[in-house]
């Protein structure tokens, strides 16, 4: 097994106007090749931040961190991984198919490799149809699918997704839910997904990260025991409840240690 | 029908309006004209009609100021010097050009000024200043200027044209290619996109509604500029020399005349510009 990413004592602070503030600090994860890895916590625990330092988006100020071996910068240049953010940030004068063909013109793939590509990464997330229609004519789920359609039209192992449902309600999000999890297991790649649903991370990881804030840091680190097969109501199995307890006591112990919940 | 109702009372209330201050305002004049020939005990509707049928009212009554504006385009050859179309022409050339001028810089210098803070600094307080000084003081030094080192005609007009419609090109088109957001600006840097490819994919495209706002105020104010051009010219020809000798002379109803025609020049460009908004929108399948 190869590590996607390694952190080692990572740590990131932002200075203001107020002083400093610490964003991560001694963040030390290993995640390895197909695994899906979830990092819970409330606000402010810096979960999106460690996203986007994977990402290159933010720079750590401690630590280090690699990427498939090479520096964030350096991983981000190789187009090393695909982003889906909290909104679908999808180009409202391009056409679905246009969205999804803009990392491909922007990488230089070919006019025939573009079409290639759109056909089935918009079929992996059931978009098929689609093609021709601008953004505001999608509802707000299938425009995120058709941003994850994005992300895995190049040839990028690691998939890190911000959120990507935090918007969406409960039905859409079980579907999708459950959907991407088939894609994981059709597509092998490896996924990093932030998220603050208990049941979102159990549901879907094969490890999850339980952070707390104030400095973000990284309190548990749980594999999941779940199968790779999970049907929609494993939810209501002991094994999963297990887990999710696991995760609760995570964070409650997270939140004590500011001594602002006894 | 609901909507050509309103218009059409509008237009109507204006017509009534303009004749009956036309009476109002034409009375005087006429009342000496009349004492001088003689008359008396005029009834108002003969009197009425003579105040719309002077030579030199002091305010035209509409139906003088449309006879003047169809003998003076179509009555007349279109060399003719005393053409409103000959002139409307010139005045449109200059517009047109001074406005492609006008509409390059801006793109330029906003272009210069989001990707440099250092040019954001530099260009905005002169940009600023610039719009700070009267066209009308500007326009005769440029004139006259180009014009003792030889550059006479088109150009000068052109520059004036320039100087009033780049400014709120610069203005809107910053604030254009500033419109993305941080989250898309994010979405092409995961990409590692160049930053000519955000330019053209990202930043331009989401100028675009800034652009055309920008645009349709601009071509109208470069009608202006090139007006205000003319006057410093008057051997030029143009619609600002026809306002100018109108004024010289007395003709109230050539000014009116060519007041007209530059009010309707500029409505009609800026409806041009206007449907060349409503088809890149279509392009860029803005929702209806």
């Amino acid at each position: 097994m190869t590590a996607v990413v390694s952190a080692e004592h990572l740590g990131l602070t932002f200075p203001t106007g107020d002083g400093d503030i610490v964003a991560l600090s001694d963040v030390n994860l290993t995640i390895e090749k197909g695994d899906f890895v979830s990092f819970i916590g409330p606000s402010g625990c810096g979960k999106t931040t460690f996203l986007r330092t994977i990402a290159d988006l933010e720079q750590p100020t401690s630590g280090t961190l690699t990427i498939n071996g090479m520096s964030a910068e350096q991983a981000r240049e190789a187009r090393a991984y695909g982003y889906v953010f909290q909104a679908p940030a999808l180009y409202p004068w391009r056409t679905i198919e246009k969205n999804v063909a803009l990392p491909l013109e922007i990488m230089g793939y070919s006019q025939a490799q573009q079409a290639e590509r759109i056909a089935r990464t918009l079929e992996l997330v059931n978009l098929s149809g689609f093609e021709k229609k601008y953004p505001w004519q999608l509802s707000g789920g299938m425009q995120q699918r058709a941003s994850i359609a994005r992300a895995l039209a190049f040839d990028a192992d690691l998939l890190l997704m911000d959120e990507p449902f935090g918007a969406l309600d409960e039905i859409v999000r079980d579907h999708l839910n459950s959907e991407l999890l088939k894609l994981w297991d059709r597509t092998q790649k490896t996924i990093c997904f932030v998220t603050h649903s208990i049941p979102e991370a159990v549901y879907l990881s094969t490890k999850i990260v339980v952070m707390s804030p104030r400095p973000g840091r990284v309190t548990d680190i749980i594999e999941s025991s779940l199968p790779r097969e999970r049907p929609l109501d494993i939810r209501e199995t002991p094994e999963f409840l297990e887990i999710a307890a696991r995760v609760r006591d995570g964070l409650r112990a997270g939140h004590s240690y500011d001594g602002d919940l006894v | 029908m609901t909507r050509i109702l309103p218009v059409l009372t509008i237009l109507l209330a204006i017509l009534v309006f303009w004749y009956a201050a036309a009476v109002w305002m034409n009375a005087p004049w006429q009342n000496t004209l009349n004492n001088r020939a003689g008359l008396e005990n005029v009834p108002f509707t003969s009197f009425a009609q003579q105040t719309w049928a002077q030579d030199k009212p002091v305010l035209p009554a509409p139906h003088q100021v449309v006879g003047e504006i169809w003998n003076a385009t179509m009555g007349l050859e279109f060399t003719s010097r005393r053409s409103l179309a000959y002139h409307g022409w010139i005045t449109l050339s200059a517009t047109l050009m001074g406005f492609a001028f006008g509409t390059a810089l801006g793109v330029g210098l906003a272009v210069a000024i989001i990707h440099n803070d250092a040019s954001d600094r530099s260009l905005m307080p002169w940009i600023i200043a610039s719009q700070t000084i009267p066209i009308l003081a500007v326009a005769p030094m440029v004139v006259v200027g180009l014009g003792a080192v030889g550059l006479t005609g088109l150009v000068p007009k052109a520059l004036i044209s320039m100087y009033l419609s780049f400014f709120p090109v610069v203005v809107g088109m910053v604030k254009g290619l500033r419109s993305p957001e941080n989250i898309q600006l994010d979405l092409m840097r995961t990409y590692d996109a160049s930053s000519w490819q955000v330019f053209w994919k990202l930043r331009w495209p989401a100028a675009m509604p800034f652009l055309f706002a920008s645009m349709k105020v601009g071509i109208a104010i470069s009608l202006i500029g090139a007006v205000v051009a003319e006057l410093s010219n008057a051997a030029g020809g143009g619609l600002g020399v026809r306002l100018l000798t109108g004024s010289y002379n007395g003709q109230t109803i050539q000014i009116w005349a060519a007041l007209f025609i530059a009010a309707g020049l500029a409505a009609v460009l800026v409806a041009i510009v206007g449907s060349a908004e409503r088809v890149v929108n279509r392009r860029m399948g803005v929702r209806a």
